[in-house]
């Protein structure tokens, strides 16, 4: 497919207030095509409601949103053509099987009779569904049915999926086979997921939004969002020997390099000393370097890598408390 | 209406493996012969003036009242309640469709429970062999009251079935919908107080609007266009008002 100047997903200045609360407070973002997003929040963020206004399932109170570049409010019957939406908690019809159930879906999202058939053997095996086709819905366990789900948002083959919480009650196993299969989409399709498991997000997204209380606090790729959010790098050191000329040495290498904590020796005198830096490269080696010639015996060093939870901490706390802080804030 | 029928055949199935159509099937029928029985006793103790069928169709409310209820309070309660409302709402589908596919197929199932009656017609036609038992005139009048009341009734379902989550509370809205509409008409058709000058338009209404009168003409063969308009428009009104409903839930889900 060539690939159209616009994007896949465009959302400016999206409001949604229900009854005085708002619950999406002046969002904007755009995805391009092919893009894996993941959408990051705390409970209450916004997530669902923002994703619901995306499928136009739910009228905005302001702002615009356009999917492919078709608007959701005036032309809301291309829209839902080419998204594929799976809902929160992943609602399904328990008394209908599994083939039934993605036939009707089939004939809903308007894939011709002819081709309905192929298509549903193509979505069977590629989520894996194939043992449990003739089963019933609601005597599936639990990684199953949110694969009925996940094979229903890509049966139409639309341009763009969105599934709120996708891996929600999964078991590690299942959530390894449902991000297999959401980074098997990538490139094909755009793919806006939401989590709160934030390595799940890591591992599959190709880029990272997050936000509390209706807003965008931080946006990016993951490792961008380390830097800017957290901005520093951290080391841990389990060292034995004198440690007095340690800041010195340290000072030598980074200006910036300080010890962050100091351990308590364990029985062979080893404790563990975590330092931080605000310089983003990697000065590992110099580290060990000065630590040997100094006459330290180090058992370990290793590079702590800030996980995107603490970013995602980071960055909610920072917008909890938006006046008073600056990005500096620390984890 | 692309989906019309989509959603009609999905849902004609849904019903059929539903337990509760059996149940109000079972019910209907059991409870339909032993009215239809117990009116011919009767009439094989003392001849009557009116034909069998005439009688047999005046019990028609007692069927509607828990049938009604029990084939339609699930249809969108329960899309509500399991969130599948959802995820057929972002389809291409418009709330039209899915509220009138919904109403036809309990429709459909309506029309084919009653069907199902005309075998006790048959059955007495073989076996009693008298002409007079059998006039044909009121069955077919009978039946067509059936299909006609039948639009407004189910539409009344589907509304009350719109109006809650819980498929308990549609199926009691609906059973008190029906009984005031049904027994209302005939209630304050003979209340005193409508007697008087002044109230004359209203009673006026009031007796337009008494199902029982429209049963009597019916099965007399009187097919009056004002009566078969009172029903298509309250079907009209409780479907719109069914739609606006599904779309108003959504807006403060």
């Amino acid at each position: 497919m060539p690939i159209p100047p616009q994007p896949a997903i465009e959302v400016s200045n999206l409001v949604k207030s229900y009854a005085g609360v708002t619950a999406v407070n002046g969002i904007s973002f755009t995805v391009p095509k092919g893009e894996i997003i993941g959408f990051l929040g705390p409970n209450g963020a916004g997530k669902s409601t923002t994703m619901r206004i995306l499928t136009g399932y739910l009228p905005a109170t302001s702002g615009s949103v356009s999917i492919c570049g078709y608007s959701v409010v005036t032309d809301p019957d291309a829209v839902k053509k080419r998204v594929g939406y799976m809902p929160e908690n992943n609602p399904l019809p328990d008394e209908m099987r599994v083939s039934e159930y993605l036939y009707f879906r089939g004939r809903l999202k308007e894939i011709p009779r002819g081709k309905l058939g192929s298509r549903i053997d193509e979505v069977l095996e590629l989520c894996d569904l194939k043992r449990v086709r003739h089963k019933i819905i609601g005597k599936l366990s639990k990684g199953f049915r949110q694969r009925v789900g996940i094979a229903e948002s890509v049966l139409a083959e639309p341009p763009v999926i969105i599934m709120d919480e996708p891996t929600i009650g999964l078991d590690p196993h299942q959530i390894l086979i449902v991000r297999d299969l959401i980074a098997s989409l990538r490139g094909r399709m755009t793919v806006l997921i939401s989590s709160h498991i934030l390595p799940e997000i890591e591992m599959t997204c190709d880029r990272v939004l997050i936000i509390n209380q209706g807003r965008i606090v931080a946006q990016g790729t993951p490792a961008d969002l380390r830097r800017e959010v957290l901005g520093q790098s951290a080391y841990e050191i389990e060292a034995a020997g004198d440690l007095g000329s340690l800041p010195f040495l340290l000072g030598a290498i980074d200006p910036g390099l300080s010890v962050a904590s100091e351990g308590t020796p364990d029985q062979y005198g080893f404790r563990t000393i975590k330092l931080k830096t605000l310089n983003a490269e990697d000065s590992g080696e110099a580290i060990l370097r000065a630590c040997m010639s100094e006459g330290l015996r180090v058992r370990a060093l290793s590079r702590a890598h800030p996980t995107l939870e603490d970013v995602f901490l980071a960055a909610t706390r920072r917008s909890w408390d938006a006046v008073s802080s600056g990005p500096g804030t620390r984890t | 209406m692309k989906h019309f029928f989509t959603i009609l055949s999905h849902e004609v199935r849904m019903l059929l493996v539903s337990p509760s159509t059996y149940i109000a099937a079972v019910a209907f029928l059991s409870l339909m012969g032993f009215f239809f029985t117990g009116i011919l006793e009767d009439y094989s103790k003392t001849p009557q003036d009116m034909s069998p069928a005439s009688v047999f169709f005046l019990y028609y409310w007692f069927p509607v009242i828990f049938m009604v209820p029990l084939l339609t309070m699930k249809c969108l309660a329960e899309e509500r309640r399991l969130g599948t409302i959802e995820t057929l709402l972002t389809t291409p589908v418009t709330t039209t469709e899915v509220v009138l596919g919904k109403y036809a197929a309990a429709y459909l199932l309506y029309l084919v429970f009653w069907a199902s009656t005309s075998g006790f017609f048959y059955i007495l036609s073989h076996f009693a062999g008298e002409a007079h038992l059998i006039d044909p005139g009121p069955i077919l009048g009978g039946y067509l009251f059936i299909t006609v009341s039948g639009f407004f009734f189910i539409a009344i379902g589907v509304f009350a079935s719109s109006l809650s989550k819980n498929q308990a509370v549609a199926g009691m809205l609906c059973v008190v919908m029906l009984a005031a509409f049904i027994f209302g008409g005939l209630y304050l058709a003979h209340a005193p107080w409508l007697e008087r000058e002044a109230l004359s338009p209203l009673k006026e209404a009031v007796m337009y609007a008494d199902i029982f009168q429209h049963y009597e003409d019916f099965t007399r063969g009187i097919i009056d266009t004002r009566e078969v308009l009172f029903y298509v428009s309250g079907t009209v009104i409780s479907l719109i008002f069914s739609i606006l409903s599904v779309e108003a839930k959504l807006l403060h889900s």
